[in-house]
């Protein structure tokens, strides 16, 4: 069981790790989104200060759907998820691994780069600290919730704006208790609750998710 | 062996449940179509009625004056809008384990109502904001959650819209929507849940915190609105049948009969 988790997550990050720049590219979306936004509103630094939780994780949620198109596609282009939906072990736990794989380069860099933003907005230590938790729990919720939606519009047509169609709706949960998490005083109640909560929706997403992206990805393969 | 002891006959595989006939299309199609006069007749008649007792029969409110009207129609499009999700969410996982064509049918009959009595709900909830609270729309849990809801329907139908194999649409849909029903007790708790501008409901376990009347207009109005909800969806799914058994001699047969 380990095994099959290990080795499909070892081969999806040595496939990332030859196509880097597809990397780079959702990291660097993220930073000009978050960029943006101060464009947008103005240099006010106490308007940026509240608003700053909620533009990263706006960002990240963008990013981590642009994302998700390659979880997928490529497998799915030169057949070896046809492979993998035959193989004997079970599809969920591949899929699993794939989804581990996947948040490893997409979710964990925005987690390591999101307090380093949070200081162009001039956010406290406390407070960037905070961000970098709520994020840490919620981006693999979305990275799961994203694979049951990538696996849903494989094949299909329109993929891309489907697909954020599907998925953003859903990842509302996780936005709200994140950036509640983010913006609430550091050591606040709030905050530890929000964390809680996004820790329960990460326990109920890993449960749940891989098997229903496994029930997704047959529907599409058939 | 004499001939007496022989077997009863063989009784038909679903003899006794014999309500199970009704899962195949070609069954159906016929009863939704008697239903049809009935269920818009029932609809006609209870809209004119809860709209008499609403409008007419119903004092105006100390408060709200008459903006409050709005209620016959805004609470039991909201009800609905939940209800026909749940409904699709539950038709769809029927389609999905048993493989049934006419529940994924259905299915996908009760999509479009569903997100037309969403943006009802949504729409008369601007139209009452507006007097009452002094604003067209407020980011208030419950209004969001409805605003979601809309969105969860259009995914729903544009996942449908986007796959050309009408079996795998059924089935890329029923799982959409199972993950979506997720969302529906979060609409349905969030005023608990967060404590926001939007009153609490007005019906509890404790009796309803309104006049009688009012309270009975509304649930006329109900169930006007399911009658109508539900003459729309059979409709619907009788011109989807239609459509996806094209190719059956029955089909061909009533449409050969039915030629104008």
């Amino acid at each position: 069981m380990l095994t099959v988790l290990l080795r499909v997550m070892r081969r999806d990050l040595l496939l990332a790790y030859r196509r880097r720049a597809d990397v780079a590219g959702s990291l660097a979306f993220f930073v000009i989104v978050c960029t943006l936004f101060p464009l947008g509103v103005g240099p006010e630094p106490a308007l940026l200060r509240s608003m700053a939780p909620g533009i990263l994780w706006v960002a990240a949620l963008l990013a981590s759907t642009l994302a998700l198109g390659r979880l997928f596609a490529h497998d799915h282009a030169d057949g070896t998820l046809e492979q993998m939906a035959l193989s004997p072990a079970p599809l969920a736990l591949i899929v699993a691994g794939k989804v581990a794989a996947h948040w490893l380069v997409s979710g964990l860099p925005l987690v390591l780069l999101a307090p380093v933003l949070a200081v162009q907005f001039d956010l406290s230590p406390g407070a960037a600290g905070t961000l970098a938790w709520s994020l840490l729990l919620g981006t693999p919720v979305l990275s799961l919730l994203g694979a049951v939606g990538a696996a849903l519009t494989l094949g299909a047509r329109g993929g891309g704006v489907l697909l954020s169609l599907l998925v953003l709706p859903l990842s509302v949960p996780v936005l709200i208790f994140g950036a509640g998490a983010a913006a609430a005083e550091p050591g606040d109640a709030t905050a530890a609750a929000s964390l809680l909560l996004l820790g329960g929706l990460l326990a109920a997403s890993l449960a749940l998710a891989p098997w229903a992206t496994s029930s997704a990805l047959r529907i599409a393969l058939e | 062996m004499s001939a007496s002891h022989t077997l009863p006959a063989a009784r038909p595989f679903s003899g006794g449940k014999r309500w199970l006939r009704y899962a195949a299309p070609q069954a159906f199609f016929p009863l939704a179509g008697r239903l049809l006069p009935w269920l818009l007749g029932a609809a006609l008649l209870l809209a004119a009625a809860g709209l008499y007792l609403g409008l007419l029969v119903a004092p105006p409110d100390r408060q709200q004056g008459d903006a409050y009207r709005i209620i016959f129609i805004h609470v039991p499009a909201a009800w609905l809008s939940m209800v026909i999700y749940v409904a699709m969410a539950f038709w769809a996982g029927i389609g999905l384990v048993f493989n049934t064509r006419l529940s994924s049918m259905m299915a996908s009959a009760l999509a479009p109502t569903g997100a037309l009595f969403t943006f009802l709900a949504l729409w008369t909830g601007a139209l009452w904001g507006k007097p009452t609270w002094g604003a067209w729309w407020v980011w208030d849990a419950r209004l969001t959650s409805e605003l979601l809801l809309l969105f969860l329907y259009l995914g729903f139908m544009a996942l449908q819209a986007a796959i050309d194999d009408p079996r795998r649409a059924d089935r890329a849909g029923a799982v959409l929507a199972l993950a979506g029903v997720v969302n529906v007790p979060v609409i349905y708790f969030s005023v608990q849940w967060w404590n926001t501008l939007h009153q609490g409901s007005s019906l509890s376990a404790r009796g309803a915190s309104m006049a009688p009347i009012v309270l009975q207009a509304m649930l006329v109005m109900t169930l006007a609105l399911w009658a109508y909800a539900i003459a729309a969806v059979l409709q619907r799914l009788r011109n989807i049948v239609l459509e996806r058994e094209r190719h059956t001699e029955w089909v061909r047969q009533y449409l050969a009969e039915n030629k104008r």
